[in-house]
């Protein structure tokens, strides 16, 4: 009897936290998601009434669409170069117990743990010490810098379940080293890289920290806009916005979910 | 000589991103290190004089102690909701899994900029809680929540508690069933069967996600800034406002180092305790 009472009190508790902090996880995107289709001029929840009216108004928000705009080309600028230095230094690294190849993992990760405003201001003075001014192409050269990592781990990640037999299969039955890269590894860690990819891509598309400093008058980026707006007022327009890019996260999600497996990955 | 596996590839493959690194990543930081010691913005001369100005002002210390403060109460608070969500992932049925796996996912993959947002949206002065409080007759006047410690720390934990559940789903998820199931058998309650056995044998994953919680609370700028407002100052917000608005760049790149050391620091800790966990799982 006393043996229930404890197992039945153990599982309340556990469970009632857990159905908690779910419910603290998903409250605050859902209530975003509802308070932009009100009708009203102000974010009340409930809203008075459901329209359009604020999704339509995104069509004259130059300034946003500019700033995604940008934030769209660095990111994926430096997306590609991430998969491109990435892909490569994952393969250079995996499986190697060289003392060289155990110093750069620790030098590719590193971007992770260092704050990145810290690193954004650093950039800013070495970028001015040697006398070149904030462009796009020193925008995509620090998100690079802060992306890379992602795709790195998860190429390493891919490597290290692809089954090593494979490759000694391909390689006796006379498969050329880029034979076998191309047909068989290549293939087979894909999933990863793109994973990575996709990481690597929302990290820089969501990017605060390194654009305040390395972006110029000409190149304003979306989060920022963004957090200068919210900084003055509470726009509704924002909350549309805020719309559009949640839907636009989950359908990339279930897009990536299919194709590479997301969720294993991360978990 | 010998013949390298064919599994391995070569090492020179990751010198361009070596290299890359090394131009835009350690370079940068050199170049902030010397200018730390920079007395004063012109560059006249070199000495300890920033980091004097730091470490004897109470202001900045100030900044620094709550800074750390603010990423100690985030990481409890997502230890304490995070853990249940990681020990229920392990135990519910394939749908639930994928469930609570999108739930936890979906702050991890949706704009900071929109997270945080959605906490002004429910904190505000005309929020959610304050407007079904006083619907219900609790109180009689909005209260201030925004802006206010318990709700920074509240939006922060929710900002960073996927990267406290998947190290942890990662750890339970080890632990070997029988274990419990013994433990259970020979006669301990559910309540001590979690302390005394799957609470010990996750520490890895409570460690793990502890580090990348509090680095990430202690650094996230966008979230302090908005749901902390003018009010509190953490050490980010300092870094930026004496860099962009004050042009102070020397006094910039001494708080900077400061702030690389002390995360330094508290992830070599969480190392340190990381790799005394994983002998003690291990036994």
């Amino acid at each position: 009897m006393r043996r229930d009472w404890e197992t039945f009190s153990f599982h309340l508790v556990i469970g009632l936290i857990a159905v908690l902090a779910l419910i603290l996880l998903v409250a605050p995107t859902a209530i975003v998601l509802i308070v932009s289709f009100t009708s009203g001029f102000s974010l009340r929840f409930p809203p008075p009434g459901y329209s359009l009216r604020w999704y339509a108004a995104l069509w004259d928000a130059w300034q946003l669409q500019f700033a995604a705009m940008n934030s769209l080309k660095v990111a994926a600028w430096a997306t590609g170069l991430s998969i491109l230095f990435g892909t490569a230094a994952g393969l250079g690294i995996s499986r190697s117990s060289r003392l060289s190849a155990k110093l750069m993992d620790g030098l590719f990760m590193s971007p992770l743990i260092l704050p990145a405003l810290a690193f954004g201001l650093s950039s800013l003075m070495f970028f001015s010490a040697l006398g070149l001014p904030v462009s796009p192409f020193t925008l995509i050269i620090g998100h690079t810098v802060v992306c890379v990592p992602y795709v790195v781990r998860n190429t390493v990640a891919a490597l290290s379940q692809l089954d090593p037999t494979l490759l000694e299969c391909s390689s006796s039955l006379g498969a050329g080293k880029v034979y076998t890269f191309r047909r068989i590894t290549l293939p087979l860690i894909r999933p990863g890289i793109l994973a990575g990819g996709f990481i690597a891509f929302m990290s820089s598309f969501d990017n605060v920290p390194v654009s305040l400093f390395l972006r110029d008058a000409a190149t304003d980026m979306l989060p920022i806009r963004m957090w200068q707006d919210l900084e003055g007022k509470l726009d509704v327009t924002i909350a549309a916005l805020s719309g559009v890019l949640i839907v636009f996260t989950v359908a990339l999600i279930m897009v990536m979910e299919r194709f590479t497996g997301l969720s294993r990955r991360l978990a | 000589m010998a013949t390298t596996a064919p599994t391995a590839y070569d090492v020179k493959l990751a010198f361009p991103l070596g290299a890359f690194l090394a131009v835009f990543f350690l370079a940068p930081l050199a170049v902030l290190l010397v200018l730390s010691f920079q007395v004063d913005p012109k560059g006249t001369a070199y000495g300890l004089n920033q980091y004097g100005q730091f470490l004897g002002d109470a202001f900045s210390l100030g900044v620094l102690g709550n800074t750390l403060l603010l990423g100690l109460k985030v990481t409890a608070l997502c230890l304490l909701m995070g853990y249940p969500v990681a020990y229920a992932y392990t135990r519910v049925g394939p749908r639930l899994k994928s469930l609570i796996i999108l739930i936890v996912l979906m702050p991890l993959l949706t704009s900071v900029v929109v997270r945080t947002f959605a906490w002004i949206v429910i904190l505000g002065r005309q929020g959610i809680v304050n407007s079904a409080l006083m619907s219900m007759g609790i109180i009689s006047t909005p209260l201030r929540l925004i802006y206010t410690d318990l709700g920074l720390v509240v939006a922060l934990a929710q900002v960073q508690m996927p990267l406290m559940v998947l190290p942890l789903i990662t750890a339970i998820g080890r632990i070997d069933p029988n274990l419990t199931d013994a433990s259970l058998s020979l006669g301990s309650g559910a309540w001590r069967t979690f302390l005394r056995v799957t609470l010990p044998l996750s520490l890895p994953g409570i460690i793990a996600g502890s580090m990348l919680t509090y680095a990430a609370a202690i650094t996230a700028f966008i979230t302090q800034s908005l749901v902390g407002g003018g009010q509190m100052l953490f050490m980010p917000m300092y870094i930026y406002q004496q860099a962009s608005t004050l042009q102070n760049w020397p006094f910039a790149a001494a708080i900077s180092i400061i702030f690389l050391v002390a995360v330094l620091a508290v992830v070599m800790v969480f190392n340190l305790l990381g790799r005394l966990s994983r002998g003690y799982a291990s036994t």
